[in-house]
């Protein structure tokens, strides 16, 4: 049976991701980010309304304003009520005009109300907390590095990192030429990506080290990581779409607070799939100094 | 076919299954939630001016910066501090078992003076370099303090010049302790006893390691609030990851059969194994932690993907069933022990110096790829044996295989 080398189109693969990169890396210098709240800071709208109201009702009124992402808390001392007459609403800094209109519809869909308080409100992630975080993520990828060099070699850790390291930017990318919101849970579905991403190198490059042992002088060093990229191939294809299946559920039907949670995802395991199966391969030949062929 | 073997197949099976169904609702329940998952306590502190110190922007934001270090310090998972208008703090609490003392603890100034028998303030907040909350001697709680190098040499000069008299320590003008000087203390050290509980001396280290506000902080409202994340949008999301995870429940069974049977068996225990872990290190589940669980659910089927994989080509290779499983497994073993490790060296880094949500998230993933490894590759290597060992079937198809269907393999 002849199948598709990967490592043979290479170029291909290769010419793929370093566009993606620069549309990437143009559209986060020139369009930069979209920062929710939790880093900009906002406004906040403290209701009582005369009678209780649910958080889908004020959502489905902010929606139309496009705030439908709003922070939306109802005052009760049951975390598990359903309605309540206090409402807290953490929105993006509106205009006073827009402002308006969004009251003029919560009266008109929801009853009359009284306001408590409608003030500006700082950022809760400080510049300090992303700085930390940011720290933390590239000494973990040192760590990884140094596991997978003992384990491995070198070159399949660097391999490996240049892999998750294209993940990461392709989600960002992705959040920038979108301008999606950015919110403190973007971290965390970053972090993921991460997690997904090395998982899936590894197991290609375990038959790789597996294969290098008993690879024979008749076949080339290209065909064997052809071997090993397609003898994964079935449990590349199972473990992603499962994978799959959790985040696409949150993002078809999850609320929309967790939208782009899941979207961040969604799109990082798709780029996850894509550099394992397609690029780490082919990248670790290319760290040996090696052209397809040889 | 084996009954004896079928039946300890059984019986582990409908164990997991019936311990699942009966104990998963109130595991979950049990299990602490976060802000955004739950909701807590809001909290709001209005700035006052004071006779030193006007109300600013400046004076705010340092305000803020010691609060946000005195709520981190209560160790709560991913609170959130913010600045509201020109003269307001908000401050949000997840779940706090006692939201009273922690709320009063946020106000305080905290301002700490030392002062000598004339009543002269010698050393103050700004000569402490650290403090910690101990049990001391007779099972006393303690807060050790620790000076500055300037603020050892002032304190070891006035213990000097006032040995047998008393030095009263106050905290906002209250007297904390007043002991009597023995000798001149030069080692840069001093105690405070008087403490009734060790969470009191514990909030008391708080209050003097993130240093006294600059200006007065008044507590104007508490309240209980929901979830950040909406009642409504956590909801939809549940019943989402649930159907998301009946999807890969439905996609094992169909694609790996009786195997998949066995990883969907595993990923219950794996499911309640964690709940219970969380809850016994009293965790507190958030956002994050929920993506740290995806991903570990995720690692938890690919092992049995891998394993089930490995096993299929031992087929193909001519192996029996029982063979082709011990070496499925085995084969499998070092691919799984590798991708798992890598994750846990980087959640290490994670929890060591994440904050927050980096954090919360290395917590889960740690805890469930760990239970992984034990559900996943254990457990299942359990049930499968018994399976295979009760010889109901030899048709590999019912294990995975899909192009060797309805052809049988060698018994033994």
């Amino acid at each position: 049976m002849k199948r598709f080398s990967i490592v043979r189109h290479w170029k291909i693969f290769f010419t793929i991701t370093v566009l993606f990169l620069l549309i990437g890396y143009g559209s986060m210098i020139f369009r930069g980010f979209n920062m929710g709240i939790d880093f900009t800071g906002g406004s906040i709208m403290d209701l009582e309304f005369a009678k209780p109201v649910q958080v889908s009702q004020v959502r489905d009124v902010l929606d139309k304003h496009d705030l439908g992402n709003a922070v939306i808390q109802l005052e009760s001392s049951d975390a598990n009520v359903k309605e309540a007459r206090g409402v807290l609403i953490r929105t993006a800094v509106i205009s006073d005009d827009n402002r308006k209109a969004v009251m003029n519809d919560m009266q008109s869909a929801l009853g009359g109300y009284q306001i408590r308080r409608v003030e500006n409100v700082g950022a809760t992630i400080g510049g300090e907390l992303v700085q930390q975080a940011v720290i933390a993520i590239l000494l973990s990828w040192v760590l990884m590095i140094l596991y997978i060099t003992i384990r491995f070699q070198f070159k399949f850790a660097i391999a490996a990192i240049i892999a998750l390291m294209i993940d990461v930017s392709n989600t960002l990318s992705c959040f920038s030429l979108l301008q999606l919101e950015i919110d403190s849970s973007f971290v965390a579905a970053l972090l993921t990506v991460v997690g997904y991403s090395i998982n899936g190198t590894i197991v290609i490059f375990d038959r790789i080290r597996e294969n290098l042992k008993v690879h024979r002088r008749s076949e080339t060093v290209t065909d064997m990581i052809d071997n090993s990229i397609w003898s994964t191939m079935t449990r590349t294809c199972y473990t992603t779409i499962t994978s799959l299946f959790a985040v696409i559920a949150i993002f078809l039907f999850g609320g929309a607070t967790i939208h782009n949670f899941s979207f961040a995802m969604l799109a990082g395991f798709v780029s996850g799939a894509y550099t394992s199966i397609l690029l780490a391969g082919p990248l670790w030949l290319f760290l040996q100094g090696k052209h397809a062929g040889d | 076919m084996r009954w004896n073997e079928l039946g300890k197949f059984l019986i582990v099976a409908f164990a997991i299954i019936g311990g699942f169904c009966m104990y998963i609702r109130p595991l979950a329940s049990t299990v602490k939630q976060g802000l955004d998952l739950q909701g807590g306590t809001h909290v709001v502190l209005q700035a006052e001016d004071t006779p030193q110190l006007k109300v600013n922007d400046d004076a705010l934001d340092r305000a803020t910066h010691i609060i946000e270090r005195r709520v981190n310090a209560l160790g709560l998972t991913e609170p959130v501090v913010q600045r509201q208008g020109r003269d307001r703090i908000i401050v949000e609490l997840p779940g706090v078992k006692d939201p009273e003392k922690a709320i009063n603890m946020l106000g305080k100034t905290a301002m700490l003076e030392f002062k000598d028998p004339q009543g002269k303030t010698v050393l103050n907040g700004m000569d402490l370099k650290d403090a910690k909350a101990t049990m001391g001697n007779g099972n006393r709680p303690t807060v050790n303090l620790e000076f500055t190098d300037e603020g050892a040499r002032k304190f070891a000069d006035v213990t000097a010049r006032n040995v047998g008299k008393q030095i009263a320590i106050t905290l906002d003008g209250e007297i904390l302790t007043n002991p009597v000087v023995q000798e001149a203390i030069t080692g840069g050290r001093a105690q405070i006893t008087g403490e009734r509980t060790m969470e009191d001396a514990n909030h008391l280290a708080i209050l003097l390691r993130s240093g006294s506000l600059p200006v007065k902080l008044e507590v104007i409202e508490n309240r209980t609030v929901g979830p950040t994340l909406g009642q409504d949008s956590k909801e939809a999301s549940q019943k989402a990851f649930l159907i998301g995870v009946a999807g890969v429940f439905v996609f094992m069974l169909v694609f790996y059969r009786l195997s998949g049977l066995v990883a969907d068996i595993a990923l219950l225990l794996y499911t309640m194994l964690l709940l219970l872990l969380m809850r016994y290190l009293n965790a507190t589940l958030t956002l994050p932690g929920m993506a740290g669980i995806i991903l570990s659910i995720g690692m938890a089927v690919d092992a049995n993907v891998l394993i089930f994989e490995r096993f299929k080509e031992e087929i193909r290779n001519g192996r029996s069933l029982r063979k082709a499983m011990d070496s499925g497994f085995s084969r499998a073993m070092t691919t799984i022990l590798d991708s798992n490790i890598t994750t846990l060296m980087a959640c290490l880094v994670l929890f060591y110096l994440g904050t927050g949500p980096v954090k919360g998230f290395a917590i889960t993933l740690a805890l469930g790829v760990l239970l992984s490894m034990f559900s996943a590759v254990t457990v299942s290597r359990f049930l499968l044996k018994f399976l295979i060992n009760a010889d109901i079937t030899k048709n590999p198809f019912w294990f995975g295989m899909f192009r060797h269907s309805g052809q049988e393999v060698a018994g033994k």
